[in-house]
């Protein structure tokens, strides 16, 4: 028996993007049904790093990343709970002298931006963190940069919109979703929701739902290979990174230290992903570079998930090129964490203004063209 | 078939499922590789003191001294036919390879064939006093008594649920130790109505009677139908407190406890290996699907003994010894189809003789529905049953990955396999919805805490 449900938006997808949107479209008065395939909040808005991080992002991204910044100082306040988001600043480390070089080229263009970051020479940073290893020269640090828990965020804005009186609905895959009149249809095996506007930010699977609409993304998998040790004696005061992104750590007021880079094994199709051995034990040795104090200690658990990722590792967020009232937010590229709860907000503009007060030109949908493969067929249902 | 062809079939765990199933499969040719996380084989039921400290004694096993022998001979004697790799803990299996930690670091190991019998571990409940240093699982107790040669206390006390608790008891007692009580969760009555299905493994039941007949002379009685259990101690075990059958307060001086209620399966690498997985209502827990003869849900992994399903000890080697044959069915070689109906019948015989002893001890749910908020469930991250409730009740989490994430319940160093059953308790208790419908933790690599070290790439 399939139930019909009629609303302004229907969202696919119950990351923190897909939730903030929900809560922020209720409190402009919208009706709202969400449909997330599994848990909200349990795919790559659950698994990832947890970094709440501006520095090093895509120029593109930093209008976006600075407007996100101040929510996360009010997210508790917002969210009515804890999510562990500390402004403990992130340090990215250089290892040589060219290294160092492009920190200094990044700061410079970030602070036109209004990034303000601090450069720190070795002695500067050792007289802070003497256990740095040796290999390391230098570094930038974002002082107001930090880290949240991913674990509680997602939940927490899908039951914030919940509460402002969202439909949402989980382990409720989309099997199609389709124009309709002057809207969609957009349908799971028990449901079928009519509605104006429709907000594709099915992370990974965000492909298969555009590609119905006539767009054909380059969006492939990005599985994060992510470790955790056992919970130690606190030290590591700054999420740390390093130049050229090989491997980033933090230590959370547990004392476990989270650590990841590199990728692991995933397959959309099934949404099943699994870390590598190899890639796991090459990220240790790389993080006991940085961090040699952690040598010893144990692995407790690895895990893994799937995000979506560009060609040119920014986001896919704006207005559909091919259907009006559809718009996209997907394709984070491993680097969504932070930008989730601005991306709400973006969604909730388009769809209630028609436009957004940031910049949004670089995230188009329809820069890549791809006439070769306009031929192909379109894939089957989403989120299987 | 050439040397290089042969197959590689991995076996993991030296308990009595893990030694027949090598066996079986040497004795038709092939060399499988049985690796095994302690320094000495047996498993947990035959385990053997540390090689420094000497010859086996055939005391410590009691009735199954002889069994014992023959488990551990296997591949004491059996080197040239049978690749055994003891000290090492297979971590993850992903496709058709096993991750090791070996006493010379990490390697990997590629398989054909895999055969899990990694055995169970004491299902552990908390009660209040659980906590306190003096408190043992039962199967803890006995470690410390047939490994080290130690007891965990002066003036002990034992609470059960299942068989282990009669033996340990008698064991501790033979041993010299004063062991001051010996209280069951489980009801009398409950035995009693199983009496002519225990009589289907007739020598087993009767060791059973013989060990209870053994403590009674020693003055030392079973209690059924214990309730309300409490440890008393400022900082360590003083007392155990309970109500008895008849709803009386008992109180006994001690200063250690050894108290389990069962067992669990250990499944992670099952897991892993990506085998499905079905609820055993008896045991209360998800457990790997495996078909008479051995076969998991994934071509070429195989499960035997009490990693998959609990049988005991002698059970195990029976599905060793079957699921080796499976094994070569498999690999299309010749199986004598004699030893397979023979396995198959013993087989049935001790399954009637586990349903029977299941339903003698069932479930003791009555120690978690008294659980106050402020215990501590999961003792890794000190994470209480009240916050598990308020997660139930304020945050929506109706399944234990959900609640996991939400509290950090099983997170930590044994990620929860000591406290994943109760918390899948406790949480369908809060949600007022089966405990098969909040389904099970999911294993995330690696299976037990390994060393941060730099490998060479």
């Amino acid at each position: 028996m399939t139930e019909r449900l009629s609303v302004d938006v229907t969202i696919v997808g119950g990351g923190i993007a897909g939730c903030a949107a929900a809560a922020a479209l209720r409190s402009a008065g919208m009706s709202v049904a969400l449909l997330e395939k599994n848990l909200c909040g349990a795919g790559a808005s659950g698994v990832n790093f947890g970094g709440v991080r501006q520095q090093g992002r895509h120029l593109a991204e930093l209008p976006l990343a600075r407007r996100a910044r101040p929510l996360w100082d009010e997210l508790n306040e917002r969210l009515g709970e804890d999510v562990e988001f500390q402004a403990t600043g992130h340090l990215k480390l250089a290892r040589s002298d060219a290294e160092m070089a492009e920190l200094e080229r990044y700061a410079n263009v970030a602070a036109e931006h209004g990034l303000r970051l601090q450069l720190l020479g070795s002695s500067a940073l050792r007289s802070e963190l003497p256990w740095l290893g040796a290999g390391v020269v230098g570094a930038s640090l974002c002082a107001e940069d930090g880290q949240a828990n991913p674990r509680l965020v997602g939940p927490a804005y899908a039951r914030l919109a919940r509460r402002l009186g969202a439909d949402i609905r989980e382990h409720a895959p989309v099997t199609a979703a389709t124009r309709s009149g002057d809207g969609f249809e957009t349908r799971t095996d028990r449901l079928e929701v009519k509605s104006r506007f429709l907000v594709n930010c099915a992370g990974v699977a965000a492909g298969f739902i555009a590609a119905g609409f006539g767009e054909d993304v380059p969006l492939r998998p990005l599985v994060p290979n992510m470790i955790v040790t056992e919970p130690l004696p606190f030290f590591v005061s700054r999420s740390i990174g390093v130049c050229g992104g090989g491997v980033y750590l933090r230590q959370i007021a547990r004392g476990n230290a989270i650590l990841g880079g590199g990728d692991g094994w995933g397959d959309a199709e099934s949404n099943r992903s699994r870390p590598l051995t190899g890639v796991s034990l090459a990220a240790i040795a790389s993080a006991l570079a940085i961090v040699p104090a952690l040598a010893g200690c144990h692995v407790i658990r690895t895990w893994s998930g799937l995000d979506g990722e560009m060609p040119d590792v920014i986001p896919v967020i704006g207005f559909s090129a091919t259907t009006p009232n559809l718009v996209h937010a997907f394709g984070f590229s491993g680097h969504g964490f932070q930008l989730g709860p601005i991306v709400g907000e973006i969604i909730a503009e388009l769809v209630t203004e028609g436009r957004s007060a940031s910049p949004l030109e670089p995230f188009a949908i329809d820069r890549f063209a791809r006439p070769a493969q306009a031929a192909q067929p379109p894939q089957a249902g989403v989120g299987q | 078939m050439s040397a290089l062809a042969e197959p590689i079939v991995a076996i993991v765990g030296a308990g009595p499922a893990g030694v027949r199933a090598a066996d079986a499969l040497a004795r038709a040719g092939l060399r499988p590789i049985v690796f095994d996380e302690a320094e000495r084989p047996g498993g947990q039921i035959y385990r053997q003191p540390p090689a420094a400290a000497g010859r086996v004694s055939s005391g410590i096993y009691g009735f199954e001294a002889k069994k014992a022998q023959a488990i551990h001979g296997v591949l004491r004697d059996g080197q040239d036919r049978i690749d055994y790799r003891p000290r090492t803990l297979v971590w993850n299996v992903f496709g058709r390879r096993l991750d090791l930690l070996t006493p010379d670091g990490y390697r990997e190991q590629r398989f054909d064939h895999l055969i899990l019998a990694t055995g169970a571990m004491d299902r552990v409940l908390p009660f209040p006093g659980w906590t306190l240093p003096g408190v043992f699982s039962l199967g803890g107790a006995q470690i410390a008594l047939k490994a080290q040669g130690v007891s965990i206390g002066r003036r002990v006390a034992f609470v059960g649920a299942g068989p282990l608790l009669p033996l340990v008891a008698h064991q501790y007692a033979k041993a010299g130790v004063n062991v001051v009580a010996a209280l069951d969760a489980t009801t009398f009555g409950a035995k009693l109505a199983q009496v002519s299905g225990l009589f289907a493994s007739a020598d087993t039941f009767a060791k059973g009677l013989w060990y209870t007949a053994r403590n009674r002379l020693r003055g030392l009685d079973v209690r059924y139908g214990v309730r309300s259990l409490r440890v008393e101690g400022n900082g360590r075990v003083e007392a155990l407190v309970w109500r008895d059958s008849s709803g009386l307060a008992q109180r006994v001086a001690c200063d250690a406890v050894g108290a389990s209620f069962g067992l669990r399966v250990e499944a992670q690498l099952a897991d892993l290996a990506g085998c499905r997985f079905v609820f055993a209502p008896e045991l209360r827990q998800w457990v790997p699907e495996r078909t008479a003869e051995g076969r998991s849900t994934v071509p070429g992994v195989y499960l035997a003994g009490d990693g998959a399903r609990i049988g005991g000890a002698d059970v195990a080697e029976l599905q060793g010894a079957r699921t080796a044959l499976a094994v070569l069915e498999d690999l299309g070689r010749n199986v004598d189809r004699r030893e397979v109906a023979r396995l198959d019948r013993v087989h049935a015989r001790q399954t009637r003789f586990r349903h029977a002893l299941d339903a003698a001890y069932p479930f003791p749910g009555h120690l978690l529905d008294a659980i106050g908020d402020e215990e501590i469930v999961c003792r890794c991250e000190g994470i209480t049953a009240g916050a598990l409730r308020q997660a139930a009740r304020d945050k929506g989490a109706r399944e234990v990955n959900r609640a996991k994430a939400l509290t950090r319940i099983g997170m930590g160093r044994c990620q929860g396999r000591l406290c994943g059953e109760t918390a899948a308790e406790l949480l369908a208790r809060a949600c007022a919805c089966d405990i098969e419908s909040v389904g099970r933790l999911r294993c995330q690599p690696p299976v037990k805490p390994i060393p941060i070290v730099a490998t060479a790439p």
